[in-house]
C-alpha cells in the first residue's frame, strides 16, 4: 500500500518539475522588455483607479509616466495623489515635477431645503438623473440641485454627504480629490472643482440658474439675481446670462468677506469664516 | 380577415377604467387666455410670427415651421395676443408660450364649419401633403412627429399599407374611442385622403376588441369605401405601440434602429387622420383636439373638445372635481402618462388625456429586492430584460446596458407594472436612454 503512495508522491512531483522548467524556460524566452520604472511608479500611486487623470487606471497612468519625456511629463497629473505623489515620480525620473494648486468640488448652489422648499411631490426612482429627465425637480429650479444624491453614491473617496437638515450635498475637503466623477454625474453641472485657496478660503457663485432675477427668486430665495452689486465690488467678477461668476483669479482673501456681504441673496459663498462648513445655513 | 389578431411577445392586462367611454364628445368651451407653445411636436420649435397687440382669430398662422422637421402652429382663438413668454410647461421646465386673451369667437374665413361630410377627393398627392403641412399637424398619439414628413415616403423606400391606430391601449382614455364613434366617416375618408398621399389602396383601421361601439360603426361605413378595412384586435397592453401594433397586423417586426416605412408600413393614429380629413376637406388648421378628463377623483369624466393651448386646470374644474382630492395629476395614460409640475400647463397637439387620480390609485410602494422571477422579461413586449438592465444601471454600467438594448425600450411601462418586487424598472431604461442621449 505504501508504495503506491510513494510512487504516486514521486510521478506528481517529477511532472510538477518538469512543467516547472518548461514554465521558466518558456517565460525566459517569451518574456515582455518592460521598464521597471512601471512597477515602481504604481507601488507610488495611489491605486484608486477612479480615472480622475484621464488614464484607464493606476497601471495606465503609470505607463504613461514612465514612457513620458520631460515635456510630455509636465502633463500629467494624479489629482487623487497630488503634488506629493507627482513629486516621487518626478524623482524616480530624475525630472522636475509639475507642481499644481490644490483643488477641491466645490457645490454651485444653495438650493437647501429651506431655500428652495418643495413645490411638488416627487415619487420615481431617488435618481437626480432620472428626476431632471421626467420634470423640473421639486423646487422648481431649473438648475438647481435634485437632492436625491447622485454624486454621493458617485464619489469613491467618500468626501460627500447629504446634509440631514439642508439637503443638499456636503464636500468634505479632507477626503476630497477632486478626481471630478461628481462633476460628470451631477445632471445639473453643479460641482466646479476650484483651488482649495489659501487656508481653505474660497469665494464662488453657489449658483447656476440663468435665469431672470424674479423667476429665479420664485423658487429659491438663494438664487443669484444679477443685480451687478458684486461686479462693483471686484471687476474680474462677470455677469452672463443673469449669472455672476467668480472666476479663480479672484483672491479670495482679498475680495471673499466683501463679495459675500455685498450679495442680497447669499448666492455667493465665502469659505473663510465658516470653515469647511459651508453649507451649512 | 376578422379573426382577431394581437403581438406576439409580451403584453399585460390592466384594468381598463374606461369610465368616460360612453359619454359624448362636448365642448369645453373657451378659457379667458389660452397659452400656445411653440414646440409642441419632435423637432425644432417653429418661429413666431406674431407680435404683442396682434388681433388673431380661430386659425390664424402664428408660427411657421422651423425647417422640415416641425410644424406650423396656428392660434386656437380669437383675441389678441398678449405676451410672448416663457411658461413653465407640464414638467416644470420652461417653454415659449404665445398667449393669447380670448375675444368672441371669430374664426378665418374660409374654414368650413358646416357639419356636411365631404368625401370627393380632388387634390392631388403633393396637394394633399402641402395641405397636412400648412395645417400644422402632428402625431397626435403621442409622438407629435410632423404628418407631412411620414406621409411623404422616401424615393428609395415602398409604402405597401397604412395603419390606422384606434387600438387606446391606455387604460381610462376614451378620446379615441369617441372620436370613432362619432366621427367615424371623415375618419374613413381620412384614411383614404392618406392613401392618396401614399400612392396606394390598402388602409387597415385596426381598434381593440373593447371598443364594439367603434368597429361596428366603422364597419358599416367602410362597406361604402373600397381599400379600408377594419381588423379587430385582442385587447392587450400596448398594443398601440407603433411596432407592437404592425408586429399584431403584419406579423413582421421592424427591425432595432429601423422605422415602420423600412418594412412597407405607415401608422397613423385616429386623431392624426380625423385632423387630415379636417384640414384637407374643411380647411380647418389643427387648432382643437380631443381630450379624455377621467380619473376617480374626477366627478364628471368628459371627452372634451379642447382648443389647443387651453390650460389643464381649466378642463378639471369643467369636469369638476371631488372634494378632498389630493390626487396626481397625469398628462396622457396612467401607463406612459407623466404627472404634471404645474396645473395651468396648456393642452397641446399631443395631449390624449389628462387624468386626477386619488392618492390610493397614484401610491407607489416601497421597492423589494428583485426574486428573478422574470415576470418583466415575460411582459417586456420588445423581448428585452428589465431586470437585467435596472441591475447594469444600478452598478452604472452603462456598456453593458448597451449590451442589453436598453435603447429599444418603448417606456410602456409593463415591466413595472407586472414587477412583484415593485421595482420602478420602468425608471431605470428611462435613465438608461437619459445617459445614451447625454454620450452622444
Amino acid at each position: 500500500m505504501s508504495h503506491l503512495i510513494f510512487s504516486n508522491i514521486l510521478v506528481l512531483s517529477s511532472i510538477a518539475l518538469a512543467a516547472a522548467v518548461i514554465l521558466y524556460l518558456v517565460s525566459k524566452k517569451f518574456a515582455v522588455e518592460e521598464n521597471p520604472l512601471i512597477d515602481e511608479i504604481e507601488g507610488i500611486l495611489p491605486n484608486a483607479n477612479c480615472g480622475a487623470c484621464g488614464k484607464a487606471g493606476c497601471r495606465d497612468f503609470a505607463k504613461s509616466c514612465a514612457n513620458a519625456d520631460e515635456a510630455t511629463f509636465s502633463g500629467l497629473f494624479c489629482p487623487v495623489g497630488g503634488n506629493k505623489v507627482m513629486k516621487k515620480i518626478a524623482e524616480l525620473k530624475g525630472v522636475s515635477a509639475a507642481q499644481k494648486e490644490d483643488t477641491v468640488a466645490v457645490l454651485r448652489c444653495n438650493g437647501t431645503c429651506k431655500n428652495a422648499p418643495d413645490k411638488v411631490e416627487y415619487s420615481g426612482m431617488k435618481s437626480c438623473r432620472l428626476a431632471a429627465g421626467v420634470s423640473v425637480g421639486r423646487s422648481g429650479c431649473p438648475d438647481g440641485c435634485l437632492r436625491f444624491g447622485d454624486c454621493v453614491n458617485v464619489c469613491r473617496f467618500g468626501a460627500l454627504h447629504i446634509d440631514k437638515n439642508t439637503g443638499i450635498p456636503v464636500v468634505d475637503e479632507t477626503k476630497c480629490t477632486s478626481c471630478g466623477a461628481c462633476v460628470n454625474i451631477c445632471p445639473r453641472k453643479l460641482f466646479e472643482i476650484r483651488p482649495k485657496g489659501k487656508d481653505n478660503k474660497r469665494v464662488y457663485v453657489a449658483c447656476r440658474n440663468t435665469q431672470k432675477g424674479a423667476m429665479a427668486r420664485k423658487n429659491c430665495s438663494a438664487a443669484c439675481i444679477a443685480c451687478m452689486k458684486c461686479t462693483k465690488v471686484c471687476e474680474q467678477v462677470s455677469v452672463e446670462n443673469n449669472l455672476s461668476y467668480i472666476p479663480t483669479s479672484v483672491s479670495a482673501e482679498q475680495y471673499g468677506q466683501q463679495l459675500a456681504e455685498a450679495c442680497p441673496t447669499g448666492a455667493i459663498i465665502y469659505t473663510g469664516n465658516k470653515g469647511i462648513k459651508e453649507n451649512e445655513q | 380577415m376578422n379573426n382577431k389578431k394581437t403581438f406576439s411577445i409580451g403584453g399585460i392586462h390592466p384594468d381598463k377604467h374606461k369610465i368616460s367611454s360612453h359619454i359624448a364628445i362636448s365642448d369645453a368651451g373657451l378659457p379667458a387666455e389660452v397659452f400656445i407653445p411653440v414646440k409642441q411636436h419632435i423637432g425644432s420649435p417653429a418661429k413666431i410670427l406674431v407680435q404683442k397687440g396682434d388681433k388673431v382669430k380661430v386659425g390664424t398662422l402664428i408660427a411657421d415651421a422651423d425647417g422640415i422637421i416641425s410644424a406650423d402652429v396656428h392660434s386656437s382663438v380669437s383675441g389678441e395676443v398678449t405676451k410672448i413668454e416663457d411658461i413653465q410647461s407640464e414638467t416644470g421646465y420652461l417653454e415659449q408660450v404665445i398667449t393669447i386673451r380670448v375675444e368672441g369667437d371669430e374664426f378665418e374665413p374660409g374654414i368650413d364649419r358646416s357639419p356636411d361630410i365631404v368625401s370627393e377627393i380632388s387634390q392631388n398627392a403633393e396637394e394633399i401633403i402641402e395641405i397636412i403641412r400648412g395645417a400644422g399637424i402632428v402625431g397626435m398619439g403621442g409622438a407629435g412627429f410632423p404628418t407631412p414628413v411620414k406621409t411623404t415616403v422616401p424615393e428609395d423606400k415602398k409604402a405597401e399599407i397604412l395603419i390606422i391606430n384606434g387600438i387606446e391601449c391606455e387604460p381610462y382614455l376614451t378620446a379615441d374611442d369617441r372620436l370613432m364613434v362619432e366621427k367615424a366617416e371623415q375618419i374613413v375618408i381620412g384614411a383614404k385622403i392618406i392613401n392618396k398621399a401614399l400612392g396606394i389602396q390598402n388602409a387597415v383601421i385596426a381598434i381593440d376588441e373593447n371598443k364594439p361601439q367603434a368597429v361596428e360603426i366603422i364597419r358599416q361605413i367602410t362597406k361604402r369605401y373600397v381599400g379600408v378595412n377594419v381588423q379587430v384586435c385582442k385587447t392587450k397592453y400596448p398594443q398601440g405601440g407603433e411596432r407592437q401594433l404592425i408586429q399584431a397586423l403584419t406579423g413582421k417586426e421592424v427591425p432595432a434602429g429601423k422605422h415602420p416605412i423600412d418594412i412597407g408600413c405607415i401608422v397613423q393614429n385616429v386623431g392624426t387622420v380625423f385632423a387630415v380629413y379636417e384640414a384637407v376637406m374643411k380647411h380647418k388648421p389643427l387648432f382643437e383636439r380631443i381630450v379624455t378628463v377621467s380619473g376617480d377623483d374626477i366627478l364628471n369624466p368628459s371627452n372634451f373638445r379642447v382648443r389647443i393651448g387651453t390650460p389643464a386646470s381649466f378642463l378639471i374644474n369643467k369636469a369638476g372635481l371631488k372634494e378632498n382630492s389630493v390626487g396626481k395629476v397625469i398628462f396622457g395614460g396612467p401607463m406612459m402618462g407623466r404627472a404634471i409640475v404645474n396645473m395651468d400647463a396648456p393642452v397641446t397637439k399631443t395631449t390624449s388625456g389628462i387624468l386626477v387620480l386619488p392618492e390610493s390609485e397614484a401610491y407607489k410602494p416601497d421597492e423589494t429586492s428583485c426574486i428573478r422571477c422574470g415576470k418583466c422579461v415575460a411582459a417586456c413586449p420588445v423581448g428585452l430584460q428589465p431586470y437585467a438592465i435596472a441591475r447594469s444601471i444600478r452598478e452604472n454600467d452603462l456598456n453593458e446596458a448597451k449590451r442589453l438594448s436598453a435603447r429599444e425600450c418603448i417606456e410602456c411601462g409593463s415591466c413595472a407594472y407586472t414587477c412583484p418586487a415593485r421595482i420602478p424598472l420602468l425608471d431605470f431604461c428611462k435613465l438608461a436612454k437619459y445617459e445614451f442621449k447625454k454620450r452622444k
